[in-house]
């Protein structure tokens, strides 16, 4: 076949030419796909969308505003480039392109983000379970409007200082275990008035300080509310903060239901990217064997690629974790690999994937598992060996940092684990949960912390519990446990009101 | 399958909206910078925008998350001669060796800054917040020189780039449906009966069929009558002319720094009125032992020696707004910057030209005395001034540049509307 093109230059027809053999190819290798969305746009717009943390349409917020003045800070002199792409978890799925990219670089976008994390979007448990592409654009339209309608009639500052309290919660707005309800606008809107006045109904339910005569007497041992640990605690607050305005709740319930949708995309990073970076690696080299594209074309690719998948080592000056990318990549070609030609210590450690079918083996690793499984059922003696991965251990009570383990045959099932809690979002942050409400008393609102390895909460918590106080409108209380254990109780008192 | 499209030509500025947000959250912070950067500027620099750092504590969005201290588990990459059991002197000062992706930004603690720019516009917006022009009355309602042109309605008659094109198409649109309606009426009748209908009759009816259709195809898409054009009407403004008297002394008293720091009160001075008052005239009037007017460039940027005889300039000012500046149509100030010295038996001129030939034409006089030593006889005429005339005549003392900012912004803060009012009508 004849090369698409030559020069660095794009156009919107060359565009549509890679496209075409890039989804050719895609569809080869079994990539489900929502239809793409590919919108090229300038680079103030990728600050925009930047900015807006990858949400298309986003409600007005001072915090977008700030992270909008980083990025153009940054990009302005020079210290950061910007991302050649953004793309969105929606159906058809929308990915930005920049105007200033050269044709291959658009070509390995495509690729990257319009096949990569396309279809990983669509087929990964977490996404399916817990995102619902097709309603995301509406809800968030929904969401903007609702909370514009809300600072016409109660005031930017109102609305902005709930916005505030929630979005220092948001961590603590999923059900880690429970499959949440699908989003979905129309009927969000539908449903929200109803719930608006059902929840009231509830609360005052549950708020009734008169006294129903005596048959509720024997009652009064009412067991404790919640009667279970509530670990999401934007929900909690939802349903349960007694002085909340229905609009309020309606502003909980919006910024609970963003932290949901972007939850999948936590945990999954490493896989995300890997998968993404393996298959535009994959797929280039494809339209360069098929002679579609020209030897230098492949060399700027490589160079580009190169710099994406480099993992710089602990002591080197440009460190700054460890790299998802080069991770995920070697990751995914590693398992490829050991499809197809397992050594020894593949068949010993991986007996049943050594010798499978190479892409239905990647498609399934894809589909089923999260950064933390994935590296704990996946990483293999050869990637630790490569990136020389060590673990340590910094013990407060120790005089010095212990190097736990190396890459080498004791070492490599402890680096593993270590590595795979590196993902884990229920170590990663704190342990922190509803445990009583003083429902008979003065209200006040206890959680409880469980440390994890001793570890104590940060300095911001204190705020954090002001931004909960002013959600639940009385004395919020933290316990900090270590064990069985309170090491540290923080309370923030309310505010006197004056109930009488 | 893949849709393609350029969104290249959408709107600019999506984050503007956030952006103010963020700095009107802020603005307590941006302000100090702003304060903090007008002293330490030099006066040909003003305008242009300001880096501005704001401690990132103060604008940190607070989470829950793990402090220092426990046991802390980590897997780096790249180790090079670590084996297991290896123990590794903690580094001191924050994590330097192991400062991993998420506990970057808690290692520096509270000293780095947020930094970001604002344009030149919010930069003199957060300079002269607050502040305006003292006791600036309407003067000059009945003379018009200034109109708006304000909407008044729609016309049948007007110029073709006055054309209400909205409005004339539903105007042909109209008439379309009007002129049409029965005969569309008919053709619908005729293409139901035309599936009944055989023989002669259908062509009887296929002949009225295209007979109406041509006149249908006759009705014009738009007509001369259809044409709409909007009228515009030239309104009035009532204008509030203001004009400024800024008066120099640039004897040889004066020494290059406190013509400096004077220079730098007016510049303040003189972008302070253009930014607020677009109809605002300044005169520039510098003086020794006589007084001159002069231009912008000349006032601020030339030098000069003599001795010093205030009321040269006074006098010339009171000329200047005999001869041009009619008092019931221009509101009247002054600023006058000095380092005190005066020709001896020349204050008290300056005193009764003030109380009794200028202040009462003036809405506002100010007095600036740039000085380290002790006052002289022009102070203390002037502070009889002040105790007479307390809400027209004001006078301070600036010792240096960082002075400079503060003492304007005290001359010029914008008053409570009632005590405003309440001096006006005291006049």
């Amino acid at each position: 076949m004849a090369v698409i093109s030559e020069s660095s230059e794009w156009t919107f027809e060359l565009i549509e030419k890679y496209d075409a053999e890039i989804a050719r190819i895609a569809e080869s290798y079994g990539l489900d796909t929502y239809p793409n969305q590919i919108e090229i746009i300038r680079s103030d717009q990728m600050m925009d969308a930047y900015a807006s943390v990858g949400m298309p349409i986003g409600y007005n917020h001072w915090s977008f505003g700030k992270e909008f003045l980083n990025v153009e800070r940054g990009y302005q002199r020079g210290q950061m480039g910007l991302a050649y792409e953004i793309v969105i978890n929606s159906d058809p799925c929308v990915a930005y392109l920049m105007e200033e990219n050269s044709m291959m670089m658009q070509a390995l976008v495509i690729a990257h983000a319009c096949y990569g994390h396309n279809s990983f979007f669509k087929n990964n448990y977490l996404f399916k379970s817990w995102t619902d592409a097709s309603s995301i654009i509406d809800y968030l339209v929904f969401a903007r409007k609702f909370i514009a309608d809300c600072e016409e009639r109660h005031g930017t500052h109102e609305v902005e200082r709930v916005l505030d309290s929630c979005h220092a919660l948001r961590n603590y707005g999923t059900d880690r275990y429970k499959r949440p309800y699908p989003i979905s606008a129309a009927e969000e809107k539908a449903r929200q008035e109803e719930r608006a006045e059902y929840i009231q109904r509830q609360l005052n339910d549950l708020w009734r300080t008169i006294p129903r005569g005596k048959s509720s007497a024997a009652v009064r041992e009412v067991a404790r509310f919640p009667s279970e640990p509530q670990e999401n605690l934007l929900y909690f607050i939802e349903k349960n903060a007694p002085l909340l305005e229905p609009w309020q709740r309606e502003i909980v319930r919006i910024v609970r239901k963003i932290a949901q949708y972007f939850y999948p995309q936590r945990q999954t990073q490493v896989m995300n990217e890997g998968w993404a970076t393996f298959w535009h690696y994959t797929i280039l080299n494809d339209l360069f064997d098929q002679g579609l594209v020209t030897e230098g074309f492949m060399m700027e690719f490589l160079h580009s690629h190169s710099s994406v998948v480099a993992q710089p080592a602990f002591d080197s000056p440009y460190f700054n974790g460890i790299n998802p990318y080069a991770l995920g990549f070697s990751m995914m070609r590693d398992i490829r690999r050991i499809c197809e030609s397992p050594t020894e210590e593949d068949k010993y450690w991986f007996p049943d994937l050594a010798g499978s079918d190479w892409l239905s083996s990647l498609h399934f690793a894809m589909q089923n598992y999260k950064d933390e499984s994935f590296i704990q059922q996946y990483l293999s003696p050869k990637v630790i060996r490569d990136l020389q991965l060590y673990y340590i251990t910094d013990n407060d009570r120790s005089d010095a940092i212990e190097v736990s383990a190396i890459h080498d045959e004791n070492g490599y099932r402890l680096v593993r684990d270590a590595l795979a809690q590196h993902y884990n979002l229920s170590t990663q942050e704190p342990d922190i949960q509803v445990y009583e409400v003083d429902v008979k008393g003065d209200r006040s609102l206890s959680l409880h912390h469980q440390q994890n390895s001793r570890r104590p909460l940060n300095d911001n918590t204190e705020e954090v519990l002001k931004h909960l106080h002013r959600l639940w409108g009385f004395d919020v209380y933290l316990f900090s446990y270590n064990g069985d254990e309170v090491t540290d109780t923080i309370r923030v008192p309310g505010k006197g009101l004056s109930l009488v | 399958m893949s849709y393609i499209i350029d969104r290249r030509l959408n709107s600019k500025d999506k984050s503007a909206v956030n952006r103010q947000r963020f700095i009107k959250r802020y603005k307590k912070h941006i302000k100090q910078a702003v304060s903090d950067a007008v002293s330490k500027r030099s006066i040909t620099d003003m305008e242009r925008g300001e880096n501005i750092g704001i401690p990132q504590q103060d604008i940190s969005e607070p989470a829950f998350g793990h402090g220092k201290g426990g046991v802390r588990e980590r897997v780096l990459p790249g180790n090079k001669d670590f084996v297991t059991g290896d123990r590794i002197r903690r580094p001191d000062g924050g994590d330097g060796q192991g400062s991993g992706a998420g506990s970057a930004s808690d290692a520096g603690g509270g000293m780095d800054e947020f930094v970001f720019q604002i344009t030149q516009d919010e930069f003199l917006e957060f300079m002269f917040d607050d502040l305006e022009l003292p006791n600036l009355v309407r003067r000059q309602l009945a003379v018009t020189e200034t109109f708006k042109l304000v909407k008044a309605g729609i016309s049948e008659e007007g110029t073709p780039n006055q054309l209400n094109v909205v409005r004339s198409m539903r105007s042909a649109y109209a008439r379309r449906i009007a002129l049409g309606a029965k005969k569309r009426r008919r053709v619908k009748e005729i293409v139901a009966e035309l599936e009944s209908a055989e023989g002669s009759d259908a062509q009887v009816l296929r002949v009225e069929l295209e007979e109406l259709e041509r006149r249908l195809g006759n009705i014009p898409f738009i007509d001369d009558f259809d044409l709409k054009y909007n009228i515009q009407k030239k309104q009035p403004q009532p204008t509030s002319k203001a004009v400024m008297f800024c008066l120099m002394d640039v004897s040889g008293s004066m020494d290059q720094r406190t013509k400096d720091i004077a220079k730098r009160f007016f510049i303040l001075l003189y972008l302070f009125l253009q930014r607020n008052y677009e109809k605002t005239d300044v005169v520039f009037i510098r003086h020794h032992s006589t007084a001159k007017e002069v231009d912008e460039q000349e006032f601020f940027y030339s030098r000069e020696t003599g001795g010093t005889v205030v009321s040269s300039a006074l006098k010339l000012m009171r000329e200047i707004i005999a001869e041009r500046y009619p008092v019931s149509e221009w509101n009247i100030y002054g600023a006058q910057a000095s380092d005190g010295d005066n020709w001896t038996n020349d204050s008290s001129i300056c005193y009764d030209l003030l109380a009794n030939e200028l202040l009462p034409m003036l809405q506002y006089y100010c007095y600036i005395e740039i000085t380290d030593r002790g006052h002289q006889e022009l102070w203390n005429y002037y502070e009889k001034l002040a105790e007479q005339h307390g809400d027209a005549f004001a006078l301070r003392e600036i010792e240096g540049y960082t002075d400079i900012y503060p003492v304007f912004r005290e001359l010029f803060q914008r008053q409570a509307d009632g005590q405003k009012l309440s001096q006006t009508a005291g006049r």
